[in-house]
C-alpha cells in the first residue's frame, strides 16, 4: 500500500514536470502556429506514457538503486574503511589509498550513463539522422566511457585538492585539438553529449559520492569541494565521443585499404 | 495496436539490458569490496521491474509524442518564416522548462547556504531566499538565451566550435575573478539544467529546424543546442556571483 502511494506520488511529480511543457506546446501551437496539433490523440497518449514512465523509473530507482548506491558511496569513502583496505593504520591517507573510490566512481559513472533516458533519446535521434552511421549503442558506450573517466578524475581532484578550473581548462584544450582533426559530423553531437549525460540517474549518485568524499578527506569542505563532479562528467564525454568519431574514420580507412587488396578476389567469387 | 505492443515489449527488453550494468556494479562492490551480502533481494527485484517498465514507457512516449511534436513545431515555425516567433519559442522553452526544474531548486538552495556561510550575503533568511531566487532566474535566463543562440546559429550557420570554445574560454577567464564558493556550483549548474523531458524536445527542435532549412544538414547543424544549454548557465552563474560580490 505504501508503495502504491509512493508510485502515485512520483508519477504526480513527473506530471508536474511534464504538464507545463505540454501546456506551453499546445498554447504555442494554437495561438502562434494556428490550427490543431497534428495527431492530437497520439501526442496526448505519448505524453501520458512519458509521464508515467518517468514516474515509475524514478520510484524504482529511489526504492532500490539510489539508497544502495548512496550507502556504498558513504561506506567506500569512510576513512576507517579506506584505512582497513590500504593498510595505512596511522598517519594521513595519501591519494593512492583511495583506489576503490576511483574504481567505484568509474564503474558507477559508466553504468548509470548507460541507463540515462535523455542519452537514449539523443542516440536514437542521432542514429536516425545519420542514417545508421552512428550506432545507438556505440554512442552510448562512448559517452559512458567518458563519464566513467570524468567521475574518477573528479574524485582524484577532490582528494588531492587541485583547482577545478585547471582540469576544466586542460580538458577543453584537448577538446579544441580534437575538434580540429575529428570528422565534422560528430562535432555538434559530441558537444551535446556533455550536457545530456547528467540528468536523472547519474547526478544523484555522483553527487553523493562527491559530498561523501569531501567530508571524508581532511581539509576539504563539502560545500567548496563536493561540487564539480558533474562538471567533470559533462566534459569528458565530449572528448570520448570525438574520439569515437575519430576511431570510426580510422576504421573506415583500414577497411577501405584492406578491401582494395581483397577486391579482385571477391569479384571473382561473385562471378562464380 | 499490435505493433505498439511489440514496440513496447522490445523497449522493455532493451531497458533490461541498459540497467544490467548498474545492478552488476552495485552487487559486485557490495559483496566483494564492502563485504556485506545484498539484502532484500525481493524488493530490489520489484524496484528493478518498475525501473524497466518506466524506461520502456518513457522511450515509447518519446517516439510517439516528444520527437514528432518537437520536429513538427520546428517545421511549422520554419514554414511560417517568422524569426521573431522562432526566437520567442526557443527562449520561452528554455526559460520555462528550467525555472520549474526541481534539480535546480535543490542546487539554488544549497548555493544560498554556501553563500551565507562564506559571508558573501547577509546572514538572514530573506537574503538567502533572494539569493536562491536570483540564482534560479539567472540560470533559467541563461538556458533561454542558450536555446535562442543555438537556433540563431542554425539559421546563420555560424561555427559551433568557435562559439562553444569561445564560451568556455570566457568561463575560465571569469573563474579567475569569481568568488571561490560560487565556482563549483556554477560548473555543476550546467549539468542540472537539461532535464530528461527537455533534452529530447530540444534535440528534435534543432534537428527539425536544420532539416527544414535549405542548405542545412540535420547531422552537422541540428545538434548543438544542448551544448549551449550546458555552457551558458556556468557563465551566467559565475557572472552573477562576481557581480554580487562587487555590490
Amino acid at each position: 500500500m505504501d508503495l502504491i502511494i509512493e508510485v502515485l506520488a512520483f508519477v504526480w511529480d513527473s506530471a508536474e514536470d511534464v504538464a507545463p511543457i505540454v501546456i506551453f506546446l499546445f498554447l504555442f501551437q494554437k495561438f502562434v502556429i494556428g490550427g490543431r496539433m497534428p495527431n492530437m490523440l497520439q501526442v496526448l497518449v505519448g505524453f501520458a506514457f512519458v509521464t508515467v514512465g518517468l514516474g515509475l523509473f524514478l520510484v524504482g530507482l529511489e526504492e532500490t538503486l539510489f539508497p544502495l548506491g548512496r550507502l556504498m558511496a558513504q561506506q567506500l569513502t569512510d576513512p576507517e574503511f579506506l584505512r582497513s583496505v590500504s593498510g595505512h593504520i596511522g598517519g594521513t591517507l595519501v591519494w593512492q589509498d583511495f583506489y576503490w573510490v576511483y574504481l567505484f566512481a568509474a564503474a558507477i559513472g559508466f553504468s548509470t550513463t548507460l541507463a540515462e533516458p535523455a542519452l537514449m533519446a539523443v542516440s536514437i535521434k542521432a542514429n536516425s539522422v545519420s542514417a545508421g552511421a552512428i550506432g545507438v549503442w556505440g554512442l552510448r558506450v562512448a559517452v559512458a566511457i567518458g563519464v566513467g573517466i570524468g567521475v574518477a578524475l573528479g574524485c582524484f581532484r577532490i582528494i588531492t585538492g587541485l583547482p577545478l578550473h585547471h582540469f576544466i581548462a586542460a580538458g577543453y584544450l584537448v577538446v579544441i585539438l580534437q575538434t580540429i582533426v575529428a570528422p565534422k559530423m560528430i562535432v555538434p553531437l559530441a558537444y551535446d553529449s556533455g550536457g545530456v549525460t547528467t540528468s536523472t540517474v547519474t547526478v544523484p549518485l555522483i553527487t553523493a559520492l562527491g559530498l561523501g568524499l569531501a567530508e571524508a578527506v581532511p581539509g576539504r569542505s563539502a560545500l567548496l569541494d563536493g561540487f564539480g563532479l558533474v562538471a567533470f562528467a559533462s566534459l569528458f564525454p565530449i572528448i570520448s565521443v570525438l574520439a569515437y568519431g575519430q576511431l570510426a574514420v580510422i576504421r573506415q580507412r583500414v577497411v577501405a585499404s584492406s578491401r582494395r587488396v581483397k577486391e579482385p578476389k571477391e569479384e571473382q567469387h561473385h562471378a562464380l | 495496436m499490435k505493433d505498439s505492443l511489440i514496440a513496447l515489449s522490445k523497449d522493455a527488453l532493451f531497458s533490461l539490458r541498459d540497467l544490467a550494468p548498474i545492478v552488476l556494479v552495485i552487487a559486485l562492490f557490495q559483496v566483494f569490496v564492502i563485504g556485506e551480502p545484498v539484502t532484500g533481494v525481493l524488493s530490489l527485484m520489484f524496484g528493478g521491474l518498475l525501473v524497466v517498465a518506466g524506461l520502456a514507457f518513457f522511450i515509447f512516449g518519446l517516439r510517439i509524442a516528444l520527437f514528432p511534436v518537437g520536429e513538427g513545431l520546428a517545421h511549422s515555425l520554419a514554414k511560417k518564416g517568422s524569426a521573431f516567433w522562432l526566437f520567442t519559442f526557443s527562449f520561452l522553452l528554455g526559460f520555462g522548462t528550467t525555472i520549474a526544474e526541481p534539480a535546480l531548486l535543490a542546487v539554488a538552495d544549497e548555493a544560498a547556504e554556501v553563500a551565507v556561510d562564506a559571508g558573501a550575503i547577509a546572514q538572514t533568511e530573506r537574503a538567502a531566499e533572494n539569493y536562491a531566487l536570483g540564482l534560479r532566474l539567472v540560470v533559467a535566463l541563461s538556458v533561454g538565451v542558450a536555446l535562442l543562440l543555438g537556433v540563431l546559429r542554425i539559421i546563420t550557420n555560424w561555427s559551433l566550435p568557435l562559439m562553444i570554445i569561445g564560451g568556455y574560454v570566457l568561463v575560465v577567464l571569469v573563474t579567475t575573478v569569481a568568488p571561490p564558493e560560487i565556482v563549483g556550483i556554477a560548473y555543476d549548474s550546467g549539468g542540472v539544467t537539461t532535464s530528461t523531458v527537455t533534452v529530447p524536445l530540444v534535440t528534435a527542435l534543432g534537428v527539425g529546424l536544420a532539416s527544414s532549412l535549405k542548405g542545412r544538414n540535420p547531422m552537422t547543424d541540428g545538434f548543438g543546442l544542448i551544448a549551449f544549454a550546458s555552457l551558458t548557465p556556468i557563465l551566467f552563474v559565475l557572472i552573477y556571483g562576481t557581480v554580487l560580490q562587487w555590490i
